[in-house]
């Protein structure tokens, strides 16, 4: 077989140039000053900062309450997660067949990707607040019963059914996509071998949506570990009493708010070791069951 | 191609020189915290200063908040891009203090020859501004201190006409109010700055040793160890036999909205909502009182709440006189008086309040009682334990406080529990603090 031989040329770099400018500028450089704080006690005014080692993350590995941080972005990231992509999956199932006025649902399906995080927990603040929410129906039937400010399991309820909301339509379009690929010579023999609709998802359309199935597993978990900041701060600020203060959420109270920058450098860096090591995890485990042929 | 550049450059020389000529007006950038109808009243301080004279310029940009005026300041300085001043609030300054880089104003006006009367100041604000030498930091301006709000005519019912000055007398007095039918008695809402920093000022105990922090950073907390546990204690007991609800956003509705529909009859607040609840017009009558103290205690003086202005290092002569002009301004009796009348703020020097007095300002409405607020925090001349707190890393160890207190509120832990917790993780916060900035002190 013959090889390809390129010259080499300016053209190349030059090409590359802007692209890695950016990645520098915005992902390479601020993790190198997080790595650095992380190890230091930085002053916020920037007076100055002392070597300390290994401290900031002796301090948070053991703090009782950061373990607490942990466990609960690890539930809401897989409970968003398998709710998010699987509303979004039976959505799309639907919409592909193409039922009485799809079109018009497709859009609509598709618009919750396009409001911010921020104003999701605002809107669900109205779905969710004990006192003059549609929940507040439940506390007119039993009075005290849904109170976010006194259960932990009812204020993560909430932040998982508004961050699954948020992320559904992303995982959706997806899914849309991925089913509309299928050819359709494919479901119409199924069709012809007598194979009825549900036969065909489960045993045709399924199977040939692995590739996507797992992509959107890998954006979905990714994205609700480090995108849940806005819906925590407007649904809950992280309580009642720290049930809710999510990594991402703890980092920004201990950083911007406390001027902890060192402690908050750290978590970060726990936080993108823990992202790379899931997503290193699914694709050495999970990956192996997608076929992309 | 020579020529044509040197044409070029002497167009720019021209026009920059116009530019000069046309803005003589010294400009100073100023960043604030306030936000909605107050922050609308910054902005027509701004305007006022800027209407009342022609030398300077204040260029005044509104931040969202106390704490993104804070943290966005911060970030500005550390790019060399910062205001010359800042509206900062009393829990974000302690690592400014330390790092240095402020402009003292008793320091400023000095330099620039503006002359105030800093001992016309009242000594409760003067000192929670000031180094231990008695040199402003700050200058004071939106000022407030925490009261409580009583239903005149619930109380009425109950067969009550005087507000309470003692824990006892509240509760005793919320027991009948609740026994003639009322719905809720106190709206309950744990706030640290009430609870715990100004409940601890009034009754002359430590928050912390080192005097509350002024006089080291080898400070420890002491809350959890004095009359603030049985107070918690109590407010964990008036929950559960009913004369006291929690009250919180997150529980659906704030205290102050319970207070302002007639459901609750008492909530505590900074008077700073004195204006808030008239503007919203209760359908009952409403007054105000100071924050109580326990029976067998001396009462002392709460401390002054709010935010205070911060000129930063960093900047230009021009824009320090046109920040100085601005200061001084402020400081004037009419522009203290349109932030009064304009909010629900108190007077911060005594001239300024003797005069309002005399013209009878706080005889007429809505400003009748408001003045409360002045008994309390004159009610004696700061000591040691009640001239402020001075701590780092505060904005966290209030955090600590209301996520524990919560906690026990919601039968997670005992109440004396949950204070050891705060105060042992607050102690971890300030030996971080002390560790950051070693071998330093509080000027």
């Amino acid at each position: 077989m013959r090889r390809a031989h390129f010259k080499f040329s300016w053209i190349v770099p030059l090409l590359l140039a802007p692209q890695l400018l950016v990645i520098f500028t915005f992902f390479y450089w601020p993790s190198a000053q997080a790595l650095y704080w992380a190890f230091t006690l930085e002053q916020p005014w920037g007076g100055g900062n002392t070597w300390v080692g290994l401290q900031n993350f002796r301090k948070v590995l053991s703090d009782p309450y950061y373990w607490g941080s942990v466990r609960v972005s690890v539930i809401y990231a897989l409970a968003t997660t398998v709710l998010a992509m699987g509303m979004a999956l039976t959505l799309a199932l639907f919409v592909d067949r193409q039922l009485a006025g799809y079109r018009a649902w497709r859009v609509g399906i598709i618009w919750p990707y396009a409001v911010a995080a921020p104003a999701v927990g605002l809107a669900f603040n109205f779905v969710f607040n004990p006192g003059a929410g549609i929940f507040s129906v439940i506390n007119t039937l039993s009075p005290g019963w849904w109170d976010l400010s006194k259960y932990p399991w009812q204020a993560v309820t909430a932040i998982v059914i508004a961050g699954a909301w948020k992320q559904v339509a992303y995982s959706f379009i997806f899914f849309l996509a991925a089913l509309q690929s299928i050819p359709r010579s494919l479901t119409e023999a199924a069709a012809m071998d007598g194979a009825r609709p549900l036969r065909r998802m489960i045993d045709l359309q399924l199977p040939l949506l692995t590739p996507t199935f797992f992509f959107l597993l890998v954006i979905n978990i990714t994205d609700s570990f480090t995108d849940s900041f806005g819906i925590v701060d407007t649904l809950t600020g992280g309580g009642p009493f720290r049930a809710t203060d999510l990594m991402v959420y703890k980092i920004y109270s201990d950083g911007f708010r406390g001027f902890d920058y060192s402690g908050a450098a750290a978590q970060s860096i726990i936080l993108m070791c823990l992202v790379m090591a899931l997503t290193f995890i699914q694709f050495r485990y999970v990956e192996r069951r997608v076929h992309y042929t | 191609m020579m020529t044509q550049k040197l044409a070029t450059a002497a167009i720019l020389a021209l026009a920059a020189t116009a530019g000069t000529a046309s803005a003589e007006r010294a400009k100073f950038e100023y960043w604030y915290g306030l936000t909605g109808d107050l922050g609308a009243v910054v902005a027509e301080t701004c305007n006022r200063f800027n209407a009342a004279q022609d030398q300077y310029e204040a260029v005044c940009v509104g931040q969202d908040g106390y704490e993104k005026a804070v943290q966005n300041t911060i970030a500005a300085f550390r790019a060399g891009k910062h205001p010359t001043l800042l509206q900062a609030f009393d829990a974000g300054t302690a690592d400014l203090m330390l790092s240095g880089e402020f402009y003292p104003v008793t320091k400023l006006m000095a330099d620039t020859g503006v002359t105030i009367d800093w001992a016309d100041y009242f000594p409760g604000i003067a000192n929670y501004y000031s180094s231990s030498k008695g040199e402003f930091f700050s200058m004071p301006w939106n000022s407030s201190t925490p009261v409580y709000y009583w239903n005149k005519d619930l109380f009425a019912k109950a067969g009550i006409t005087e507000a309470p000055l003692t824990w006892e007398g509240l509760e005793a007095a919320l027991v009948k109010v609740k026994e003639s039918g009322a719905a809720c008695g106190l709206a309950y809402a744990p706030s640290s700055w009430i609870d715990l920093e100004q409940f601890s000022m009034v009754h002359n105990i430590p928050v912390a040793s080192n005097n509350n922090g002024y006089d080291g950073l080898d400070t420890e907390l002491l809350f959890n160890t004095t009359l603030h546990v049985q107070h918690m204690e109590n407010m964990q007991r008036w929950i559960n036999e009913g004369t006291a609800t929690l009250r919180t956003p997150a529980a659906g509705k704030s205290s102050r909205d319970s207070f302002v529909e007639g459901e609750c009859a008492v909530f505590f607040s900074s008077i700073a909502d004195h204006n808030t609840i008239h503007k919203l017009t209760p359908a009952f009558a409403w007054d105000v009182q100071m924050i109580p103290t326990y029976e067998g205690v001396e009462r002392h003086n709460t401390v002054v709440g709010g935010a205070s202005l911060w000129v930063l290092s960093g900047k230009t002569e021009d824009e320090y006189k046109a920040a100085a002009a601005y200061l001084a301004f402020l400081a004037t009796k009419p522009e203290q008086q349109f932030l009064l009348e304009n909010s629900g703020y108190i007077p911060v020097t005594k001239s300024t309040y003797e005069a309002l007095l005399a013209e009878g300002f706080y005889a007429k409405e809505p400003y009748i009682n408001r003045d409360i607020a002045m008994k309390s925090l004159t009610y004696t001349e700061p000591g040691p334990l009640t001239r402020g707190i001075r701590l780092g890393g505060m904005i966290q160890i209030r955090a600590e406080w209301t996520a524990e207190v919560e906690a026990a509120l919601a039968g997670q832990k005992p109440m004396k529990e949950a204070l050891d917790t705060a105060a042992a993780r607050g102690n971890e916060i300030l030996a971080r603090f002390a560790q950051t900035y070693a071998g330093k002190s509080f000027p």
